[in-house]
């Protein structure tokens, strides 16, 4: 039994992929049967991600060491190692949620906009698992591929013009992105001689002076990579239109690729660059901070212009890049930890605000142009026939227009960090630990402070503005016909950013100790490089 | 050999990069197959460049480290390659997609002076 639970590591991986295989072999007309599959496959990886988080936490059995998954038994430089410590668990189990909900959200009728949306969900879910587990360099490119190439379907699903046209770009952006993630990875192992995170974290105090530069230029291109990724001004510009024109559930589920690409900055920053890594430490902060600064107004600002919701939601994400990047730029325990607190109330948010504006377009219905012109044409067209609803489960709520205005108010106050809610409290927690990492408060963190609450307003004028224009109008439309499932899964969404405000204490705890586990990665590197168990006597010939 | 080789990654490069640059598709997929070329050799040039060196190990050989070739580059370039024509495909089917949707070949998918 306890050999079977050491497996548990590679679920999320392995479960999404036989998953995402075995819905193809159902044709479009056998919906029930891919819905089932997909369906029973996400909440199988939720309660997996569950029970590693567990595993992870202090509470549970490892007393918060890292769990290492020696891929085929090899010893860790050698072969691939996936590593589920505090923070990779805490990312599994917030994309295993998020996938979860958006999937059900997708049920409604998403799923059947175009080919094989659930062999891509799936294949998208594996991605981002791998991503977050792995404690490889290479297999890391392999897994960020992998969701880059589901995430390309998943931004065309639905067609029209408008998609294709923003997934030209985004492709292209990321293709050429892939490119710099490539050359700077060459360069890291031609220098240091190994793609194992753990590894590359003992060996960068002892190379050699008159190569060190060229590492630290291999770095820098591998960051540049995965700043395009997260979003970060000025190479996020890609973000909003595609974003924005994806469809409800995919732009949903895509909140969490841009996390990837800040936990990925996160992860080498702490482990590579943290003190012990001698004349490298410190490699790249300022640019780190000021980059997240800039991308925290550019992205404010973007929320002030914006005429379309899903581009407020895309600027959104944006805002909630730009601040991790930021704290993780100007240092310090306290603030990482409000940081971390901050990415999942925001990402939480964000994706409950995608799926809602679904539902709020649909509301506005005719009067959809007047806020603004529509970015693309065919999201109130019916994807699957010409609006005459036949549909077997398709209740109107009584109650409907005032669950989703309730919705808006709540994913308002959540994203522009208002009190009582988790936003307002990672907020806090950034600002408060910023001030109190260090003796004398670094000039920078002033500025993050004061960009910070500036951009809590903006956000709030934002969406105030939009509240005013979508959610008070005349009650002689129709209500929009909204499905149970795709209630159940914005309100899900929700209950978990306010279960994480009322459970404050506890969220607190743990990001705070994950926060010191990512401060100390000596211990990660003995949890990788020295296995604790010794492998079982007589395994081996 | 090192410097024929740099050359020849930075030519590809630097065509790519122009090329990546122009406005129309193909000019696009054309750049970035040439940049992806140029990044395969590098990643190979990392493991440094041996001539009749194999990257297995053979019994009849002493075990030494010197006589082989790094055997990992070529792994990564193999995986690299696969991605990268299973990424170029894709692209090649969205810019017919985009060619079929707009009418024109422009990545923006529409002409500038329109």
């Amino acid at each position: 039994m306890k050999e079977l639970v050491e497996h548990l590591v590679v679920v999320p991986i392995v479960l999404p992929l036989f998953a995402a295989a075995l819905t193809l072999f159902f044709d479009e007309r056998r919906r029930a049967a891919r819905a089932a599959i997909s369906f029973g496959a996400t909440s199988i990886v939720l309660v997996v991600a569950l029970v590693l988080l567990f595993e992870a936490s202090d509470s549970g059995p490892h007393q918060g060491a890292a769990t290492v998954y020696t891929i085929g038994d090899w010893p860790a430089p050698f072969g691939i190692v996936l590593v589920a410590d505090r923070l990779s668990t805490m990312l599994l189990a917030l994309t295993s949620f998020l996938g979860l909900t958006t999937l059900l959200f997708a049920l409604a009728r998403w799923d059947r906009a175009g080919p094989r949306f659930h062999a891509l969900f799936l294949l998208l879910l594996m991605g981002v698992n791998g991503a977050f587990l792995t404690g490889d360099l290479f297999n890391l490119f392999v897994f960020f591929e992998v969701l880059l190439a589901a995430s390309y379907g998943l931004a065309l699903h639905g067609s029209g013009s408008a998609r294709v046209k923003a997934g030209l770009h985004y492709v292209v952006i990321n293709l050429a992105a892939s490119s710099l993630f490539l050359i700077g990875v060459a360069v890291i192992y031609g220098v240091a001689g190994t793609l194992n995170m753990a590894d590359l974290a003992v060996r960068i105090p002892d190379i050699p002076a008159s190569n060190r530069v060229l590492f630290e230029i291999g770095c820098a291109v591998l960051g540049v990579a995965f700043l395009i990724k997260a979003g970060t001004w000025p190479l996020g510009f890609w973000l909003p239109a595609t974003y924005s024109a994806a469809s409800a559930p995919a732009a949903g589920m895509f909140v969490i690729l841009t996390k990837v690409g800040v936990y990925i900055v996160i992860r080498l920053s702490l482990l590579l660059f943290g003190d012990q890594a001698g004349p490298s430490a410190g490699f790249g902060e300022q640019w780190l901070a000021v980059g997240g600064i800039l991308t925290l107004v550019f992205g404010t600002l973007g929320i002030l212009a914006s005429r379309s919701m899903s581009r407020i939601g895309s600027y959104c994400v944006i805002v909630s890049a730009g601040t991790v990047l930021a704290v993780v730029g100007i240092g310090g325990e306290a603030s990482l930890a409000g940081a971390l607190y901050y990415l999942i109330s925001s990402t939480l948010g964000a994706s409950a605000f995608f799926l809602l504006i679904e539902l709020l377009n649909r509301a506005r219905g005719s009067t959809a142009a007047a806020i603004s012109p529509p970015v693309f044409n065919d999201e109130f067209s019916d994807p699957i026939g010409d609006g005459t609803e036949t549909d077997e489960v398709g209740v109107v709520i009584p109650a409907t227009v005032a669950l989703i205005s309730g919705g808006y108010i709540l994913c308002a106050i959540l994203l522009a960090g208002l009190p009582p809610l988790s936003g307002f409290v990672g907020k806090f927690a950034v600002m408060s630990g910023v001030l109190s990492s260090t003796n004398m408060v670094a000039p920078l963190s002033w500025v993050l402070i004061g960009i910070l609450t500036l951009s809590s307003f903006g956000m709030m004028i934002a969406f105030a503005r939009v509240g005013i224009e979508v959610l008070w109008t005349s009650a002689e439309k129709q209500p929009p016909r909204v499905k149970r499932v795709e209630f159940v899964a914005i309100a899900a969404l929700l209950a978990a950013a306010v279960t994480l405000s009322v459970e404050g204490g506890l969220a607190m705890r743990f990001v705070t100790s994950t926060s010191t586990w990512l401060h100390a990665p000596q211990d990660y590197v003995r949890a990788v490089l020295e296995p604790a168990v010794p492998i079982a006597e007589g395994a081996a010939p | 050999m090192e410097i024929v080789l740099a050359i020849g990654i930075g030519v590809l490069v630097a065509s790519g990069v122009w090329l990546l640059l122009r406005p129309r598709t193909f000019q696009v997929i054309i750049g970035l197959s040439l940049i992806s070329y140029a990044v395969n050799l590098l990643i190979f040039a990392m493991g440094r460049l041996r001539v009749d060196a194999p990257p297995i190990l053979d019994p009849a050989i002493t075990a030494d480290a010197g006589q082989y070739a790094d055997p990992l580059p070529q792994g990564l370039v193999l995986t690299a390659i696969v991605i990268g024509f299973a990424m170029t495909a894709l692209y090649l089917v969205l810019l017919l997609a985009a060619r079929g949707l707009t009418g024109t070949d422009h990545v923006d998918g529409q002409e500038p002076d329109q």
